[in-house]
């Protein structure tokens, strides 16, 4: 089921939570919204499901307005942040819930065995009998997952799914919610404030600030051409130099970098600490390192530069490197702004 | 701290003499205070012996003043129930003008003597009162009779249901209501599905409490119903009428009726706070053993994965 927004507007009181976003997600894509908190993106995620009604705007599913048509009937599982079991339930009875009270009759040995496949699917046979309360954070994640998918709803919305479970079980749970999607084939929808899970998982994210939209595409677009200062800073790391552009390069003490596009005029360099090396001597910016923090994969040199600013940048395991030494940073490749 | 020189004691406030003066005097208090009273209640009540006392209890008008407690609780307990839920639902569900107001004023019966409240009811609905000529142009009678009494009785025990439901529906939030709904559960069907086992608990504390409560007043109910023996006089009022009769051993077996139901209150509400904190416990517990409970699903889920 294709899903659009076009100009959907809404305010609470008298903050603008969200600011006319258009948006169109294709049937069975799997799209993450990303942004800090604030950003509107859990909004969005709720009017798109029902809970909340938009201001202005409307929301289509397939050909049909669905601006107005309640959650009830709207056909979307939704999984929330804190998952919302039902406590008194078991996790068998949190699953045939959507079941027992749907319009469609079923029969009682049609919803358990529903019930069997999907704790299958979501991989918790044998713990139908259990009660949320005595299921880890990770399996109650799953259990809502089952529940919202068996209404066999036309889209798939989740606020902050991992948001609450420790970083192993998330980068698991990432994979089997990307695997179920692909089995399935129903359009999703994720709401997260985690750069690495939206990049990860979707196959194409959309960047919210301050209720607007301000860049959408797969995950190698945004990473390799992020439109602002702000998708750069908040996709990761980065080093963030003020430069001076003339001729189409920005300029700083002691390197210059390509700036294809950028007016002239003072501008920011945005560096990853990958985009960054490191050399004992050499032509570059002189630096002094003050922290060394490894890492299993890389060490993280802090240099100061000489006016002042700190950069960070990762050299590789073998650098011999220790805090006080001398040497000069060279720009590989970064991303230059105009600064208004 | 932990180690004080010179034996001082380990914890504030845990010297032995301290905690011994304390323990005595509060024993001391509570029995003078609270256990005499009791007792003397239960003795004075079989002092004649127990045909004595079922002569007492069998008495026409003490039969007819407990037949009207139970009825005013029944009338008065079930409506202030089904009010104090829909004023806690009110209250955490929705926003609303007024909202702040009807907070506080829930609690006014708590804070303003019952005998006020009785006073109020005289002027509202009494012959001088605002209702009054209409009333009994009407031929509708509250005061001294049945309707005054649990009008009287409701109102001092309006706050009870909502005021325990309150805390706990907020701290519940809307999550589960909107998973229900989500769900395809229509709002009956969410609120006695998902809402309802959700505060059973605490639910069933507040009517126990409301119970106890209506059954036992007197202040409010005194000023409306008029104290007409074998009409109007509630349990509690027959008490007080047969004291004023020198009829002392009379007095103390209704007494102790309406103290047998205090006791039977105060285990109820014991119990029904187990089951609630064993409720609210559950899923505590669990909650800090994530990694040890994900092992297992870990082991699990292959055997899982390879019995299809």
């Amino acid at each position: 089921m294709k899903i659009t927004l076009d100009n959907v507007v809404k305010t609470f009181d008298t903050f603008r939570a969200v600011h006319g976003v258009s948006l169109a997600i294709g049937s069975g894509e799997l799209v993450a919204l990303l942004g800090p908190s604030g950003s509107g993106k859990t909004t969005i995620l709720r009017m798109v499901a029902g809970l909340e009604y938009a201001d202005g705007g409307t929301i289509r599913f397939g050909d049909r307005d669905a601006t107005r048509i309640p959650v009830r009937e709207r056909g979307v599982g939704f999984v929330f942040q804190h998952y919302a079991l039902f406590p008194h339930m078991t996790v068998a009875g949190n699953i045939a819930f959507g079941m027992k009270v749907s319009k469609l009759r079923r029969s009682r040995a049609a919803i358990d065995a529903r019930v069997a496949e999907l704790l299958s699917l979501v991989k918790l046979g044998g713990l139908g009998g259990r009660f949320p309360g005595q299921i880890s954070g990770g399996q109650r994640q799953r259990v809502a997952l089952a529940r919202a998918l068996a209404v066999d709803p036309k889209v798939l919305l989740l606020d902050e799914p991992f948001g609450a479970l420790d970083a192993n079980v998330r980068r698991e749970l990432r994979r089997s919610l990307r695997d179920i999607h692909d089995a399935l084939g129903i359009t999703t929808l994720f709401v997260t404030h985690d750069q690495e899970e939206a990049l990860d998982l979707a196959d194409r994210v959309v960047i919210l600030d301050h209720g607007r939209i301000v860049q959408e595409g797969t995950p190698q677009q945004v990473c390799r051409a992020p439109s602002s200062a702000f998708v750069t800073r908040f996709l990761g790391d980065a080093n963030r130099l003020v430069a001076e552009v003339r001729g189409g390069r920005a300029l700083i003490a002691g390197g210059s970098i390509e700036a294809a596009g950028v007016p002239d005029g003072r501008a920011e360099i945005y560096a990853r600490p990958a985009d960054l090396e490191w050399a004992r001597e050499g032509a570059g910016i002189a630096a002094r390192v003050i922290r060394v923090m490894d890492r299993p994969e890389s060490r993280r040199l802090v240099a100061r530069l000489p006016g002042g600013e700190h950069v960070e940048l990762d050299v590789t395991p073998e650098t011999a490197v220790d805090v006080g030494d001398s040497g000069v940073v060279t720009l590989r490749r970064a991303n230059v702004f105009a600064l208004a | 701290m932990a180690h004080a020189p010179h034996g001082r004691p380990p914890r504030v406030g845990d010297d032995a003499a301290v905690r011994r003066a304390l323990i005595a005097f509060v024993l001391a208090v509570g029995a003078i205070l609270v256990l005499a009273p009791l007792v003397v209640i239960f003795a004075q009540a079989f002092r004649l012996g127990i045909p004595a006392f079922v002569a007492n209890i069998a008495h026409p008008d003490t039969r007819h003043a407990i037949l009207l407690t139970v009825l005013t609780a029944l009338v008065a307990v079930p409506v202030n129930t089904v009010f104090g839920v829909a004023a806690a639902w009110a209250i955490t569900r929705f926003d609303f003008p007024g909202k702040r107001a009807l907070t506080v004023a829930i609690e006014i019966p708590f804070s303003i003597s019952p005998i006020v409240a009785g006073v109020a009811y005289l002027f509202v609905y009494g012959l001088q009162g605002l209702f009054g000529p209409a009333l009994q142009a009407a031929e509708i009678k509250i005061l001294f009779a049945l309707p005054g009494i649990v009008l009287a009785s409701m109102f001092v025990t309006a706050p009870f249901v909502a005021r325990e439901l309150i805390p706990l529906m907020q701290a519940q939030g809307r999550d589960l209501e909107e998973a229900a709904t989500s769900l395809g559960a229509s709002g009956w069907r969410t609120f006695f599905s998902v809402t309802l086992p959700n505060i059973r608990w605490a639910l069933l504390y507040g009517v126990v409490l409301c119970n106890a409560r209506v059954m036992g007043e007197f202040g409010a109910v005194s000023v409306v119903s008029g104290n007409i023996r074998g009409q109007t006089n509630t349990l509690p009022l027959h008490v007080e009428l047969l004291y004023h009769d020198y009829n002392t051993a009379g007095a103390f077996a209704a007494a102790s009726i309406l103290t047998l139901l205090a006791l039977v209150t105060i285990v109820a509400k014991v119990l029904l706070e187990r089951q609630g904190a064993g409720r609210v416990r559950r899923p505590a517990l669990a909650a800090p053993l994530p990694a040890a409970a994900l092992s297992t699903a870990a082991a699990l889920s292959p055997a899982e994965g390879a019995k299809p």
